[in-house]
Parts: structure tokens; C-alpha cells; sequence
């Protein structure tokens, strides 16, 4: 198998597995025929921190909508800040459709990020037809592809703001009335992002490598989401404590977040390890190309990557966050959620780039692109969470936080 | 040998917890708390250090880690390699599930094992119960009488701090 795909990216493989493939699927089909490498760079940097983002962002609205329906009374020093997160998810949606509308309209034929949308590729008898991909049209095609992302993003952006609404509601008027109908919508919310995130991973990450396929990669995405909004909603808690803000939160909270962000390290590397596995020891052709890219393909231009992976996103806050005195540490729990956040958007980066760019991958454009988004989304971010109490003062679990401990 | 106790009886956990705070700051030494479920914050109450469990757990996860991986690559990869679908005789990928779950094995027996060993619970042990309330809904807070110790007094602090009754009890210990 190491004789097949490296250099060369899932086409040949693929050519092999069907002859159709082959006249369109030479090395170059995404190559200097069709766009400018720079603007290629910009289109897959842009989609992999955007899709980064907008997942962090929903993550928000589940860890509010999670510890709702659980009926979690330590989160409420914190809640704010997950409802907060949310901010990002109308513009990084509007962001994601002009961004997949953009990459069909300037790839000329060639969709800038997605191969399936190669002109003719479905179609038999066109030069670029490719028979997988064409039984793939059921799923993959633009009505319903648009659908499905305007429809989750809906879903996500709605849910969020009718949870904001009923905390906000709550802030002014009092009374458990806003938070009994809460653990209604956070129900409702949890169950259609159950399958919208499975569903939307699919679509704006695993179509990149239209041949592949792997049952795992829904929670594979989730769990890269849900670790690094742990991280995210740990690490804006710790500056909000540290600029004077927050008085109520303590050690007590801090532990509960870094055990979270200590757990869900290890359940991203479950389900990392669960996906390599299978592909490892079954090592179909069609499967293993997948890590065939990653591990040596391209001139070996992604193995690094593909350990740094492991090492920053389970090794490190495996083996910092292992004692219970690290998770009370803020400097600890600093360094380690700026570890799971870096490592996560590289882990992004690790899933869209090789399908997307093959070998022309950079990183002076892509980090650019991810700080851009950091910028932007912290902005945001922060905005909202000035327009409201850090703490909803009215919940009735406000006094059960105040005396969490651990 | 015998020793004498006073049992302050307690009906609710957040009495006692305030209890257990002015007790200790008159200067009374609290032999033990007995209560139905474990309660939130009695350890920080009672000053009582945290465990070093996880420490030795730490190294039991290590031992039960080196010994699988040992294991395999000396039997797989030395001892009898035999070629399973074509992949090296030291496959480390299929080794992992395995040394994962020898690590849990090893972390959670010597961690009972430990536990049960410093707590002194072997088979025949038998342990002191000081009111056989506390394993239904009271909470008993017991105080170890020394010679010269004012009953009274006692009495008197552990009332004011919400106690429902205060009763004296003797334990013999072999």
C-alpha cells in the first residue's frame, strides 16, 4: 500500500479502484490549470478555521443546552460565557454558504474545496465522470447539500438564541418558570444537534475526500469541537477571573471545567484511535488512503503533523492534567487549554488540507487566517457577553454554584 | 482496651457540617463523623488530608502498562512471531487495546487492594459502630472522653451547635 497514493492524493487510488476516474484523475485535477495556488490556499484555510469556529461555537449552546437537561447547578458561574460562544454562529453559517458558493463559482468547473462538484462528474458519458462519486448524488448534490447547511446552522442559531432569550428573560423577571420551559428547548435542541453534527461533519469535512468514507468521523468532528469549547469556555472564565470579573468562581469550578477538558482529551483519542484502528488492521485500499495521505503521502509532508497531533491533543493534557492540584492550578489549566485549542485547529488542519490542497499546504496563510478568525470571533464573543450580568443572577441554581465543591 | 465516647446526634447534614466548624474551633477534638451518604465538604470540616491513593494508582497503571506491552512484544514479537494480516510482528497499533485494559486492570485491583489494606478491612475485622442510627438517617459526631474531660461541658457545646441528643457510649477494641 506504500507504493500507492503518495504524491499523488486519493485520485489515483481511486483511478485504480475504477477506470472512469482515471482522465480526470491525475495529480493535478485541483492543479495550476484551474486556480491560482494562493487562491486555493485561501478558500481551504478559510473553510477549515470556519468550520473550526463555527463548531466551537455551537459547542456554547450544548454545554449551556447539556448541563440544563442535567440539571447542573455548578455550571451556572459560567453559563454566560457558553451562551456567549454562540455569537458566532449566524455570521460563521452566512460565512460557510458564501464561502462554498464562492469556491464553485471562481473554481471554474472545479469547486475550489470539493471534488464532487467538478462539472460533470456525475454525469455518464462526461469526460469527468466518476462512477462512486456519481452513486454518491443522492446525498451529495447542491439543493440538498445547501439544505442541510442552511437547516443545521438554522437549527443551531435558533436554539441558541431562545435559550439566550429565556436567560435573559429569567435575568429580569425571576422565578424557575424560564428554566423549567429551558429544559424543554435544551431537550429538543440536544437531540436534533445530536444528528446535525454528525450530519454537518460529514458534509463540510468527510465530502472533501469524496471517495473516503468512515463511520466514526461524526464524532470524530464532535469530539474535536466539544474538547476545544471546553477549552475555549476555561480559558475566558480564567481571564474573566484574572481581570477582576467573576468573584464567585473559584478553584471549585476551574476543577470541574479541567477535569471536563482532561476527559474529553482522552474520549478525542478514543474515537481518533477507534478510526485508525479499524482502517489500520483492515487496510482496504479505499479506506487506508485516507491515512495513507497523512502518514508519508506527499513526500511525508503531513507525518509530522500527524504525531504532533497525538502528542499535543492526548499525550500533554493527558499527563499535565493527570493530578488533581494541576486542575486547580490556573497556570496549568492556561497552558493546557491554549494546547487544546492550538492542537485542535490543527487537527482540522490535518483533515482538510491533504484532501483539499494535496501537497501546496502552507501554514503563513493558514495561521493568518485562523488568528483573523480568533479576532473576529472574540470580538463577537465579547460583545455579547458585555451586553448581559456574567452571572445569571436569577437562576435557581445560582446559589448551589456559589457552593460547588469538589 | 476501652474507651469512651460522647455521641453528639445530629438530624441534618448542614447543622452538622457548622457543627463540625465550632467544635473544632472550641478546641474539641472530633475522634470521627458517622454518616447514611457521604457529605459534601466534611473532609474540608474535619481537616482531614487528602488521600495519596492516586499516587500509587499512577504507578499501578504504569506497572499494568510496561507489563502488557512487555508481554506482547516479548510473546508476539520474540517468543512465537507469527504473521497476523501482514502486519509487522510488533504491530504496536493492536497492541493498544490490550495494554489499555491491563492498565484499568491493574490500576483498579491495586487500588482496591491498597485501599482495603490501610483501611485495615480484611476478612473477620470488625468494625466499631458507634450508633447503629447513623446507618439510617442520623448523623453522629463522636467525641473520645479523656480522663478529665467536663461530660458536661461537652454536652452543652454539641447542644448549642444542634445537636438532638447527646449520649455517652463505651467501645472495647481488642
Amino acid at each position: 500500500m506504500s507504493a500507492m497514493g503518495i504524491g499523488s492524493g486519493h485520485h489515483e487510488v481511486a483511478g485504480a479502484a475504477h477506470g472512469a476516474a482515471a482522465e480526470h484523475g491525475a495529480a493535478g485535477a485541483h492543479g495550476e490549470g484551474h486556480a491560482a495556488v494562493w487562491l486555493r490556499r485561501l478558500f481551504a484555510s478559510f473553510w477549515q478555521s470556519n468550520v473550526f469556529f463555527l463548531g466551537v461555537s455551537a459547542v456554547g449552546t450544548v454545554f449551556v443546552a447539556i448541563n440544563t437537561v442535567a440539571y447542573a447547578g455548578w455550571s451556572i458561574m459560567v453559563r454566560r460565557i457558553a451562551e456567549a460562544f454562540s455569537a458566532w454562529i449566524l455570521p460563521g453559517g452566512i460565512l460557510l454558504l458564501a464561502l462554498f458558493v464562492g469556491a464553485d463559482l471562481l473554481g471554474g468547473g472545479h469547486n475550489l474545496l470539493f471534488h464532487w462538484r467538478t462539472e460533470g462528474i456525475m454525469e455518464e458519458g462526461h469526460p469527468n465522470y466518476d462512477a462512486i462519486i456519481a452513486g454518491k448524488s443522492g446525498f451529495l448534490n447542491l439543493g440538498f447539500y445547501i439544505g442541510r447547511m442552511i437547516a443545521f446552522v438554522g437549527i443551531w442559531w435558533f436554539f441558541s438564541e431562545r435559550l439566550r432569550k429565556l436567560s435573559l428573560a429569567e435575568d429580569q423577571m425571576g422565578g424557575t418558570g424560564f428554566w423549567d420551559k429551558s429544559i424543554n428547548v435544551s431537550a429538543m435542541f440536544l437531540v436534533l444537534y445530536a444528528v446535525s453534527s454528525s450530519i454537518s461533519a460529514w458534509d463540510w469535512v468527510m465530502s472533501i475526500d469524496t471517495h473516503w468514507f468512515s463511520t466514526m468521523f461524526g464524532w470524530y468532528v464532535f469530539a474535536s469541537w466539544w474538547v476545544s469549547g471546553i477549552a475555549g469556555i476555561l480559558l475566558t472564565a480564567i481571564y474573566l477571573k484574572q481581570a477582576g470579573y467573576l468573584r464567585w468562581l473559584n478553584a471549585n469550578h476551574l476543577h470541574d471545567l479541567g477535569k471536563l477538558m482532561f476527559g474529553f482529551s482522552i474520549f478525542w483519542t478514543y474515537v481518533w484511535f477507534s478510526q485508525f484502528m479499524l482502517i489500520w488492521y483492515a487496510n482496504l485500499p479505499e479506506e487506508a488512503v485516507y491515512f495513507n495521505q497523512r502518514l508519508g503521502g506527499f513526500d511525508g509532508k503531513y507525518t509530522w503533523l500527524f504525531f504532533f497531533n497525538l502528542i499535543i491533543n492526548f499525550a500533554f493534557p493527558f499527563l499535565v492534567l493527570m493530578t488533581r492540584d494541576a486542575k486547580r492550578q490556573i497556570i496549568m489549566l492556561k497552558i493546557v487549554a491554549m494546547a487544546v485549542l492550538i492542537g485542535h485547529w490543527l487537527d482540522f488542519y490535518m483533515m482538510v488540507m491533504p484532501g483539499t490542497m494535496q501537497g501546496d499546504s502552507g501554514f503563513i496563510i493558514e495561521i493568518g487566517t485562523g488568528l483573523l478568525f480568533l479576532g473576529t470571533f472574540l470580538w463577537l464573543m465579547t460583545s455579547r457577553l458585555a451586553k448581559a450580568p456574567l452571572v445569571p443572577i436569577n437562576h435557581p441554581f445560582v446559589e448551589e454554584s456559589v457552593h460547588h465543591t469538589t | 482496651m476501652t474507651k469512651r465516647y460522647a455521641l453528639g446526634i445530629f438530624e441534618d447534614e448542614d447543622v452538622l457540617l457548622h457543627a463540625i466548624e465550632n467544635v473544632r474551633a472550641a478546641g474539641v477534638k472530633i475522634y470521627d463523623v458517622f454518616s447514611p451518604y457521604p457529605v459534601h465538604g466534611i473532609d474540608d470540616a474535619l481537616g482531614i488530608e487528602r488521600s495519596r491513593l492516586p499516587i500509587a494508582a499512577f504507578f499501578y497503571g504504569l506497572c499494568g502498562l510496561s507489563f502488557a506491552l512487555w508481554m506482547q512484544i516479548y510473546m508476539l514479537g520474540f517468543d512465537w512471531p507469527m504473521i497476523i494480516g501482514g502486519k509487522p510482528h510488533i504491530g504496536l497499533p493492536a497492541f493498544i487495546p490490550v495494554s489499555f485494559e491491563l492498565t484499568v486492570l491493574f490500576t483498579a485491583h491495586g487500588m482496591m487492594i491498597t485501599f482495603f489494606l490501610i483501611s485495615k478491612l480484611w476478612p473477620r475485622w470488625k468494625v466499631p459502630v458507634m450508633d447503629v442510627r447513623s446507618t439510617d438517617d442520623k448523623f453522629v459526631m463522636a467525641i473520645e472522653l479523656k480522663e478529665g474531660t467536663d461530660l458536661g461541658n461537652l454536652t452543652q457545646l454539641l447542644r448549642a451547635n444542634g445537636a438532638s441528643e447527646v449520649n455517652e457510649k463505651e467501645m472495647t477494641k481488642e
